[in-house]
């Protein structure tokens, strides 16, 4: 009978990706709305993670045709411990004769109608780019993983020819081939002196025998010692290299947002977003990122993340009040000269109009010097004298960009010179 | 059933069955007891499956364990998850639903809630088993006998099987749906596609033929076949819903109004894909295809007490016979057979394990005392079997696999003894009842009464209801009409308002299911008019 065992395991895993993007793909409005309800509950840093997705079972239910309750049913069952023929027995709840519960719809959690999945971490920055209208360039740029460079790390005993160090394979071999025959030399050294001993040219037949089972015996010991390989596979040393990621400069990155009364969710949430998209640009090319909040009306404060979304206050707004905590902050933990600064500012563009132009003052004289750049969005359709100012300054300044938000899709371009003058550089 | 154009069938006359094979009447004699076991590292190697494999293969022959070639394939868990989400077929076509089983495995896997399947074994030819990497040789050895030997021999024997798949071409088929269904995807677009095979899955346990044989077709054939098919069948849609110019001499259209169909249409699905008037020739095919795979796997819907019942059986006799004759240590024997002892726990009524009676613990029990109603008959067992008692075992055991499904193996070889160990009894669930009524136990009253139930429980004419085509208004709004017949007085889903917005996306104008009691009275309808179509 013909019979094969096939060895199926390298054959690929993940035949089934084409039917879970399906998936994704049929209930991606549902998807979608969770990554967002994601992005808007984590930490700036924790962005890039999975995320568990909840659906209610019955919107993924197969529909088919099937018996309901009701009617008359006869059911066998195993182990039988009490009933004998004609007995009552009270009705379970559900009103199936089964007895198996139904599950009760939980709204929230893991109830027991959720049907829930995890969304990898590749997934979830798919969904939260396509929101964002990354072009897809941005988004390769963005998914990669830092630049690494290989680095001497010693030697192995594995590797390709290319890497073969000869003199260490050499070396190793040497040692091998003296330390198996080291037995057998000082063997055949004794003998061999046994055999200087004996007279020579005599025809005793004692000892003709000796000298017989000597010269023997020295046959043999040279034999095995010429076994010994000249080089053998373990000798084998090849140079190693590992890949590390080229180490860059550090870089902090400074967001500051206005939280007057006008800052409703959907502004600060828009905020949140432009603050996400220049924090993951930074993790591709800076190894250690610190951040700073800060948050403003008419005083300016130095938060904490927790804070900086979430408090809210009322009054008037100071703007220029959070551009003078920023530099004095710089002065103070950031020199320019170690640290690469970006500064990212949002606000809805409402400013007390005397401060406008000392904002603009700050950001030549004090600010934009000492950054590589600064975006600032106003997710407000309004035009005030805040914007016209910053106007003025886009115009003479090229690392500085601003642009009216009010929609997540708009914030990339604000980036944009960002991300293509990097691309040119790498 | 109307006499179906024979389109796919072969006009070559009457149908050839295999010829039906003789019977083995009694195992061959045992060779000389082995000098030395099969070594039992629990890494297993290749060339030590290849050994077990041997072993188990010479004693299957020796009781004439009629199998396919066999084709042992090595897999790693993530993909045994593979294959479980694609029905447990090698190839597939691409579905959301099998993304959606995949993940739900996936997940539940990862959590530590489930443990995988340790094969999964295919009804082809060659038969595919797949052994899991991380499998110990002592569970190799149990895997190769219960699927390489016990469900491929099934899937040889049993009419069934014989009758409705044709082993040979599955991988085939699965390939060509695969490459049609990705074609259709790149032609009319993915929800286009995906629609389609939704409202089909909908409808696939009423894509199947009960009496008629399917054909066999290679995939060349199947291919060439198709742009013929495809004409053909649009060509018959047309003739059908043709407006015939009125003749002045014959007012009385009505009188000559033809029902359509002329009889009830089973196959839902079948007269979907012949008569659907609005559908693309490449949607029928669609159809089609669903239908096809829905057929394979219909036997094995209908065997899965006989089925399991039958590999449990023979693994755990092959296996104790090398043991006997000195081929296998104590340590593999102990860890087959803890494996076994879970694989046949039945729980009982009550258990928080409990979820209907097990398969594998109720086909074993049965097959197990089937033997021994032959080698070791009580005066009962000559009562109740006086055909097979006493008789040699192994001809009566391979006539109890090859000439039953379910339904019919329960309803004959169901002992009282078997009623007695598993301590089966029924209970009657009657709405117009206050109570649940225990209408039998294991007792001398209740045997007969325990049996027939039990036979009835795994029919799937009545676990499934029984819907049928019933019209089509050809005159009128084109709507069709399906019926479903109550049996027992038991009413459908609610879920069935569901399912018709599929039906009725498949025909294309309204659809109405009418749900009839014994009296012949329409007693629910449901209904998806052609204005609800437009919003589907």
């Amino acid at each position: 009978m013909l019979q094969q065992i096939i060895d199926r395991r390298l054959a690929g895993k993940n035949k089934s990706i084409g039917n879970r993007e399906r998936f994704l793909r049929r209930y991606q409005g549902q998807v979608r709305e969770a990554v967002r309800k994601a992005v808007d509950q984590r930490g700036i840093r924790d962005i890039e993670q999975g995320e568990d997705i909840h659906l209610p079972k019955r919107d993924i239910s197969e529909p088919s045709f099937s018996h309901g309750s009701g009617g008359a049913r006869e059911i066998v069952h195993p182990g039988n411990r009490e009933y004998v023929r004609g007995d009552h027995i009270e009705r379970p709840q559900g009103g199936s004769g089964r007895g198996s519960g139904q599950g009760q719809a939980g709204d929230s959690g893991e109830g027991e109608d959720d049907f829930v999945f995890h969304l990898t971490k590749e997934e979830f920055m798919q969904i939260f780019f396509d929101d964002l209208a990354l072009p897809r360039m941005t988004r390769t740029q963005l998914a990669e993983m830092p630049e690494m460079k290989s680095h001497r790390a010693g030697y192995s005993n594995s590797g390709t020819p290319s890497n073969l160090s000869v003199i260490r394979s050499m070396r190793g071999a040497i040692g091998r081939r003296v330390a198996i025959g080291s037995g057998s030399r000082a063997d055949l050294a004794a003998l061999e002196e046994q055999l200087q001993l004996l007279p020579a040219g005599s025809t005793e037949p004692a000892e003709v025998l000796a000298r017989k089972a000597l010269e023997l015996e020295i046959a043999a010991l040279r034999a095995r010692l010429a076994r010994i390989p000249y080089l053998d596979p373990i000798d084998l040393r090849f140079r190693n290299r590992v890949r590390l990621p080229v180490p860059t400069a550090k870089a902090v990155m400074f967001c500051l947002m206005d939280v007057s009364g006008s800052m409703d969710e959907a502004r600060k949430d828009l905020s949140k977003r432009f603050f996400i998209l220049l924090y993951l640009f930074l993790t591709r090319h800076y190894e250690k990122i610190d951040l700073v909040f800060i948050r403003h009306h008419t005083q300016a404060q130095e938060v904490d993340e927790e804070n900086f979304f979430r408090a809210r206050e009322t009054g008037g707004t100071v703007v220029s009040s959070a551009l003078v905590l920023m530099d004095e902050i710089i002065r103070e933990r950031y020199s320019a000269t170690e640290w690469n600064i970006y500064g990212a500012q949002a606000s809805d563009g409402d400013n007390w109009h005397h401060d406008s132009g000392r904002c603009r003052e700050l950001l030549t004289e004090s600010l934009l010097p000492r950054c590589r750049y600064f975006a600032y969005v106003q997710v407000a359709e309004e035009e005030q004298n805040l914007w016209e100012e910053y106007a003025r300054l886009q115009a003479v300044e090229s690392h500085f960009a601003m642009r009216k938000v009010t929609q997540a899709a708009q914030i990339y371009p604000v980036f944009r010179d960002l991300f293509k003058s990097d691309r040119v550089a790498a | 059933m109307s006499g179906r154009k024979s389109e796919s069938r072969s006009p070559s006359g009457p149908r050839r069955l295999r010829p039906e094979r003789t019977l083995p009447l009694a195992p061959l004699p045992a060779p000389a007891r082995a000098e030395k076991a099969l070594p039992d590292p629990s890494d297993w190697t290749f060339d030590l499956i290849e050994e077990y494999h041997e072993k188990i293969r010479a004693v299957a022959q020796r009781f004439a364990l009629d199998t396919y070639a066999n084709q042992l394939e090595v897999i790693t868990a993530e993909q045994m998850m593979d294959a479980y989400a694609s029905v447990g077929m090698p190839v597939n076509y691409r579905h959301w639903s099998y993304g959606k089983e995949f993940i739900a495995n996936e997940r539940s896997y990862r959590r530590g809630q489930m443990g995988l399947a340790y094969e999964i074994v295919i009804n082809s030819d060659p038969c595919i088993s797949y052994l899991m990497e991380e499998n110990t040789t002592a569970m190799q050895a149990l895997v190769i006998a219960h699927a390489a030997y016990g469900h491929n021999s099934f899937f040889k024997g049993n009419y069934l099987f014989r009758l409705w798949t044709d082993a040979s071409s599955i991988i085939d088929y699965l390939v060509y749906a695969r490459n049609y269904i990705a074609e259709c995807e790149d032609k009319h677009g993915m929800t286009a596609v995906e629609d389609i095979l939704d409202s089909s899955h909908a409808l696939q346990n009423y894509g199947v033929d009960r009496y008629h044989r399917p054909s066999k077709l290679s995939l060349a054939e199947e291919l060439a076949r198709r742009t013929e098919r495809q004409e053909y069948a649009q060509t018959q849609v047309n003739d059908i819903w043709r407006t015939l110019p009125r003749r002045p001499d014959r007012p009385g259209e009505a009188a000559d109004l033809k029902r359509f169909p002329s009889e009830p249409q089973e196959n839902i699905l079948y007269f979907i894909e012949k008569n659907a008037p609005l559908l693309e020739p490449w949607q029928r095919e669609v159809v089609r295809i669903v239908r096809k795979i829905a057929q394979y796997f219909y036997p094995q819907r209908q065997t899965q007490v006989m089925n399991e019942g039958w590999a449990t059986f023979w693994h755990h006799q092959l296996l104790n016979t090398l043991y006997d004759e000195g081929h296998l240590t104590d340590g593999v024997m102990i860890e087959w057979l803890k494996s076994h002892t879970n694989v046949v726990f039945q729980p009982p009524v009550g258990h928080p394990a409990y979820s209907g009676l097990n398969p594998y613990a109720l086909g074993f029990a049965m097959y197990t005392d089937v033997r021994r109603i032959c080698e070791n008959p009580t005066d009962e067992d000559r009562e109740w079997f006086p055909q097979i008692a006493g008789t040699p075992w192994l001809p009566a055991l391979h006539h109890a696999m090859r000439n039953f499904k379910d339904e019919s193996f329960i309803g004959q070889y169901l002992s009282p003894k078997v009623i007695r160990d598993l301590r089966l009894f029924a209970i009657v669930d009657d709405e117009h009842d206050e109570h649940l009524r225990v209408s039998a136990i294991h007792d001398t009253a209740g045997y007969r009464h325990v049996r027939e139930a039990l036979s009835r429980q795994y029919d799937l004419g009545s676990r499934e209801p029984d819907i049928q085509v019933w019209s089509v208004n050809l005159r009128g709004d084109r709507s069709l009409t399906l019926r479903h017949t109550r049996h027992n007085n038991r009413p459908l889903h609610d879920g069935a308002q569901e399912v018709l917005k599929h039906v009725a996306r498949l025909w294309g104008f309204g659809v109405n299911l009418e749900s009839v009691d014994s009296f012949g009275d329409v007693t629910t309808h449901w209904s998806i008019t052609a204005s609800e179509l437009a919003q589907i």
